[in-house]
């Protein structure tokens, strides 16, 4: 929404503010400004000169010499216009002055073209003469402005006026946000009512007189509404005998200035009501309409329609139709039809104001595919009462403009309108929400600026029909604050203490990113959605629960269109973009949920289950990778023996170099070198590892509590253990049997050596362990050592191992 | 026998004065005060003296002998000292050699942006909560006061599962979540991911993150809600920052406002950061709606409450100064690192 400010002072004739008060006061009560722009920022000494002869260029074939009389003098200058004549009164900018741009109309410099008397080709030329374009705007807004050359003042413009003045250009144009709400706001009498309550000043909208001779439009027209559930009113005029003209300049400056071009009076009038009051009109040839007879339905699915952009339109059964006695005249609230079209040789017209219901224009307009002006208003819902003020509006300016014979009488075809909402005027509810302390004055003076009418006696507020937005006290709490002014409100805090923080998961969390990142992995955000042929390059079989997905209906694409249910897509894309990018040594993690549905199709909440998602390539290895899964599961308390089991079972993942990760009993997770076959996917050309902790499986096992144990006081005893052992046997079973047999007094095993090559048999591999014993009461004596060793080295022995000598 | 014993401690004296090192000094130890120096000789020559001048004789040998001791250690001390002091001096380091880092991960701003707003909140007495990101309909609209034919709920907006279900475009549907459990008051804040059918540029993505507040108790008004979020500003973005409420329109909170704050860049001169504005729009807010507040089963005429909807991305592209919200979701490791 843009409007001119002249336009808003014709209805607040005492605001005198500039343009950046205007900007921060309308912004402070609602009405916000995005912007704006000054129409004659760079036009100066710019006056009205009258040409009072022209001679040849000595010199230039296209030049000519004007002596040009600017009031206070004549002055020499030198122009290439075509259109140049003696007499001919034009824009003059004097020496020093400045315009906004070139003749040409390519776009304009920030800062205007300054002009400086000079001499062209050695004759003296003490300013310039200019056209329309040259003043920052073109033909379409001017349409008197010829097609080539200088503008030209009408006769009896004074000579040495202010040009700019005479062109409506000294005026700001204003850029307004409008929220969806305030419906009044897309017209100019909506906003000029805000500026008047904004400044306190008085508001004063045109009056509208009666308008029409004693014919009554009923004997032209008939309307029938058979889908008043998509149209509650419809209004119709009829103006006879139209002489078809230009606008006066006043209007055509008003619609040049809100960015409509002037066409001729009667599209003028709709288009000069629409931004007034917010009311799209529109204008039919009475002598097109088939029965004198408006009808207006629903139309058929398949059927097709010619817009008076000559564009063919598919139509269908929710798309309401303005149609006569035979055939469709318009889509209605969006475009009207070529058949109907008004030409210069119209002779009766047919004017339309009427509500629709906007929602219904919203999706009409989209699935034509043609958003209008029009549309634009429409989906936001307009306010039957308005409909009809707006035809009689454009009635009077028919009249004020000599536009033709209006018609009297009105056809009105509506359903009841509602009455106007009458709430409770309750002052301390609005003080306590806004924890204010405003008068019952206060609050009513600006009640009444805003049309609000205020029964002292019921203590009641009557709302007026355009404010569709005010249907609670909450709704009115804000119209005293706005004016009140947000800024005034006092700052304070809620009363009452409270205990802040984190939830459990939350800590967990926060611990994987502090683990993580002590171990060098640097945090990645993903997307949620993803490709279905994620499943394909991470090898996820066909038949997989995996590719059982929660699908989005109208993804951006098929790569957003599925929700993941494995969580590596994203950390490999981002290792892959890494790799491609040549940043050696790259370690990344995620923390982000995956979304396993618990039926297809979805009819309910999926599981969201946080996947705590490791990945790296360059330096390290599995078990640097392993390192890592095990300092953050001691960090958050899953202190006891975690099982690794190698099953070959994900797909994704080296065959002989991934575990799933088990405590006790739960899987909590996997861990792995990345499948070479994957790793081509990507295209990443070196070893990638991962690791995936389901975090709703490892949060229940989590503690943050830590017991002291004392610290040994009696000395520890050591033995190592040189053993051959079969390839096919794992350290983790060995481990198992030392730690099963070792008793309480065993307080550590660890392997600090593995052998396989020339010395060892084929089929064996050498292993060495170091075990420490201690007791915490006393001093361990050869004998419980003995023991201990006695029991493990059997236990061994049944795995086939054997001591080495 | 002084005569004798003057004589050995002055050589003594000559000798140790000389030593230029550890070994000579234990020499001249051993030649003088050893079991056969010549110290020791003079003892074994006690036999000839008197043996009324014994006790005389015996105190002169001793104090000879503990003369030379304190002067032998002295100087082996000093001698020690210079060597170690010859020492560190070879072993000097040059201290501008690079440092070995232990190569710490990097946090993402999102998470450091986020990690700042829970603090702030955390310490006024707000609760983390979480909400589902697959949401239904009624949650993420209609309960919050978004009719069946708002422009918001356009497919063109909103990721859609089926007709019910869809991903939430905004994070409001865990005040519905909370307030439905029914214990009051509330004081939350719920960060998440939310999701909005916007092709991917420089300030648009298709998923994002916003950070939702809410609070619910006897007596809360509009008067709260500006305390809380100029104390908000004020912590995160310096005790300097100035606050601004524009009325604005939502659906689920009358009156609604928008808080700019002053930049912090000019602090609020005009910059090209806030686009010569002195001021950047940074969150959403409002007194919730008691048409919600009734959906929830809470009387609106007992409890009133505020509710405030912050951008994550926003926050973390205006504070480390991003210029293009691709970067984000890239994971370029020279993005993350300076972070």
């Amino acid at each position: 929404m843009n409007t001119a400010l002249s336009w808003i002072k014709a209805y607040v004739p005492d605001l005198k503010c500039t343009d950046q008060e205007y900007m921060d006061a309308m912004t402070l009560t609602g009405t916000k400004v995005e912007g704006y722009e000054r129409r004659d920022k760079n036009l100066e000494k710019i006056v009205v000169g009258q040409i009072e002869s022209i001679e040849r260029h000595p010199d230039a074939d296209k030049l000519v010499v004007c002596q040009v009389n600017i009031g206070s003098e004549v002055i020499q200058i030198v122009t290439g216009a075509p259109n140049a004549e003696v007499g001919m009164k034009v824009p003059v900018v004097l020496d020093g002055g400045k315009v906004a741009g070139g003749h040409d109309g390519s776009p304009l410099p920030e800062n205007g073209v300054p002009i400086k008397a000079g001499k062209l080709r050695g004759v003296p030329s003490a300013g310039m003469m200019c056209s329309i374009e040259e003043l920052g705007s073109d033909r379409n807004f001017y349409p008197e402005q010829p097609e080539d050359g200088l503008y030209v003042f009408p006769e009896d413009t004074e000579v040495g006026a202010d040009a700019v003045e005479l062109l409506g250009m000294h005026d700001t144009i204003f850029e307004y946000e409008i929220t969806s709400n305030r419906v009044d706001c897309y017209s100019l009498l909506g906003i000029a009512r805000e500026v008047a309550a904004t400044f306190k000043l008085p508001f004063v909208p045109p009056v509208i007189k009666e308008t029409g001779n004693d014919e009554d439009a009923g004997s032209y027209i008939s309307v029938e509404v058979k889908d008043p559930d998509l149209c509650p009113r419809y209004t119709a005029r009829v103006v006879k005998n139209v002489k078809i003209a230009p606008s006066p300049k006043w209007m055509q400056r008003r619609l040049a200035a809100s960015g409509i071009r002037p066409i001729n009076n009667l599209v003028d009038i709709t288009n000069y009501v629409m931004v007034e009051l917010g009311q799209p009109m529109h204008a039919y040839d009475l002598s097109t309409i088939a029965g004198k007879k408006i009808i207006v339905k629903r139309a058929n699915d398949g059927d097709e329609f010619v817009t008076l952009d000559g564009q063919t339109r598919k139509l269908d059964s929710g798309m309401l139709m303005i149609c006569d006695g035979e055939k469709p005249v318009g889509l209605a609230g969006i475009m009207g039809g070529e058949n109907s079209m008004i030409t210069d040789d119209v002779d009766t017209v047919l004017f339309e104001a009427a509500t629709f219901i906007g929602s219904n224009i919203r999706k009409s307009a989209k699935r034509a595919g043609l958003r209008t002006d029009a549309s634009g208003i429409f989906e936001k819902g307009l306010d039957p009462r308005n409909a009809e003020v707006a035809i009689n509006r454009a009635c009077q300016l028919i009249e004020e403009l000599g536009c033709g014979e209006v018609v009297g009488g009105i056809v009105d075809v509506k359903e009841p309108l509602a009455d106007l909402r009458v709430l409770p005027f309750r002052p301390d509810k609005y003080n306590a929400l806004l924890g204010t302390d405003i008068s019952e004055e206060d609050m009513i003076t600006i009640f009444e600026k805003l049309e609000l009418v205020y029964d002292a006696s019921a203590r009641t507020l009557t709302i007026p029909s355009f404010r569709q937005d005010l249907v609670g006290q909450a709704d009115l709490a804000e119209e005293v604050a706005r004016f009140f002014g947000y800024d005034k409100i006092p700052t304070t805090l809620p009363g009452g203490n409270a205990l802040g923080g984190l939830p459990h998961k939350l800590r967990v969390e926060a611990k994987a990113r502090d683990i993580a990142e002590y171990c060098g992995f640097s945090q990645a955000y993903v997307y949620s959605f993803e490709s279905p042929k994620v499943f394909d390059k991470l090898l996820i079989p066909a038949d997989s629960p995996l590719r059982q997905t929660v699908t989005i209906s109208n993804p951006l694409g098929e790569d957003f269109s599925v929700m993941r249910t494995v969580s590596l897509n994203g950390i490999l894309t981002s290792l892959a973009t890494n790799f491609n990018r040549r940043n050696a040594n790259v370690r990344l993690y995620e923390l982000g949920n995956v979304y396993l549905p618990k039926s297809v199709p979805v009819t309910d909440y999926p599981d969201e289950r946080m996947q705590f998602t490791l990945g790296f390539y360059g330096d390290g290895d599995f078990f640097t990778m392993k390192g890592v899964v095990e300092e953050f599961l001691d960090s958050v308390g899953l202190s006891e023996k975690r099982t690794y089991t190698a099953d070959g079972s994900l797909p994704f993942l080296h065959p002989g170099r991934q575990a799933v990760i088990t405590y006790k009993g739960e899987k909590i997770g996997f861990l792995g070198e990345l499948h070479p076959q994957v790793c081509d996917n990507y295209d990443i050309g070196d070893k990638v590892y991962v690791a995936v902790l389901d975090m709703p499986a490892v949060v229940p096992f989590t503690s943050f509590d830590h017991r002291y144990e004392g610290i040994a006081r009696f000395p520890a005893v050591s033995r190592d253990l040189s053993m051959v052992v079969p390839k096919t046997v794992t350290a983790g079973q060995i481990e198992e049997v030392i730690e099963q047999r070792g008793g309480k007094i065993l307080e550590e095993c660890k392997l600090f050596d593995v052998y396989e090559g020339a010395q060892i048999l084929t089929g064996y591999k050498s292993m060495a362990y170091k075990l420490t014993f201690r007791a915490k009461d006393r001093t361990l004596e050869d004998a419980d050592i003995t023991g201990a060793m006695k029991k493990i080295l059997n236990g061994l022995e049944s795995l086939g191992i054997e001591l080495r000598s | 026998m002084k005569e004798a014993l003057n004589a050995i401690r002055q050589q003594a004296m000559d000798q140790i004065k000389e030593a230029t090192s550890p070994e000579k000094l234990n020499e001249i130890r051993v030649a003088i005060l050893g079991k056969k120096g010549e110290l020791t000789n003079i003892l074994k020559s006690m036999k000839d003296v008197a043996p009324e001048d014994r006790p005389k004789v015996g105190q002169m040998v001793n104090d000879t002998r503990a003369e030379i001791e304190n002067v032998l250690e002295e100087a082996k001390k000093s001698l020690e000292s210079a060597l170690r002091a010859e020492r560190l001096k070879a072993e000097t380091i040059d201290v501008t050699l690079p440092a070995q880092k232990m190569q710490l991960g990097h946090r993402h701003p999102n998470t450091i942006a986020l990690e700042e707003i829970e603090r702030v909140f955390i310490g006024m007495g707000y609760e983390v909560v979480e909400g589902p990101e697959v949401e239904k309909d009624y949650y993420n609209f209609e309960a919050l006061n978004i009719p069946a034919d708002h422009p918001a709920k356009d497919e063109q907006d909103t990721f859609y599962v089926n007709g019910d279900i869809l991903l939430r475009t905004q994070t409001s549907g865990a005040q519905v979540h909370e307030m439905e459990k029914g214990k009051l008051p509330i004081r939350m804040i719920s960060p998440g991911r939310v999701f909005r059918a916007d092709e991917v540029d420089a300030t648009h993505s298709p998923s994002f993150h916003q950070v939702e507040g809410l609070v619910i108790d006897k007596n809360i008004t509009f008067a709260d809600l500006k305390g809380t979020l100029v104390a908000f500003a004020q912590q995160m973005f310096g005790a300097e920052t100035k606050v601004k409420f524009r009325p604005h329109h939502f659906p689920f909170t009358e009156p609604s406002a928008e808080m700019d704050v002053s930049c912090f860049k000019c602090g609020g001169k005009g910059c090209r950061f806030c686009k010569g504005e002195g001021w950047i729009e940074i969150l959403g807010c409002g007194m919730v709606h008691p048409h919600v507040l009734e959906m929830c089963h809470i009387d609106p005429e007992e409890y009133t409450g505020f509710a405030f909807g912050v951008g994550l991305e926003r926050i973390a592209l205006l504070k480390y100064e991003i210029d293009d919200m691709r970067l984000l979701y890239e994971n370029d490791y020279r993005f993350l690192k300076q972070f």
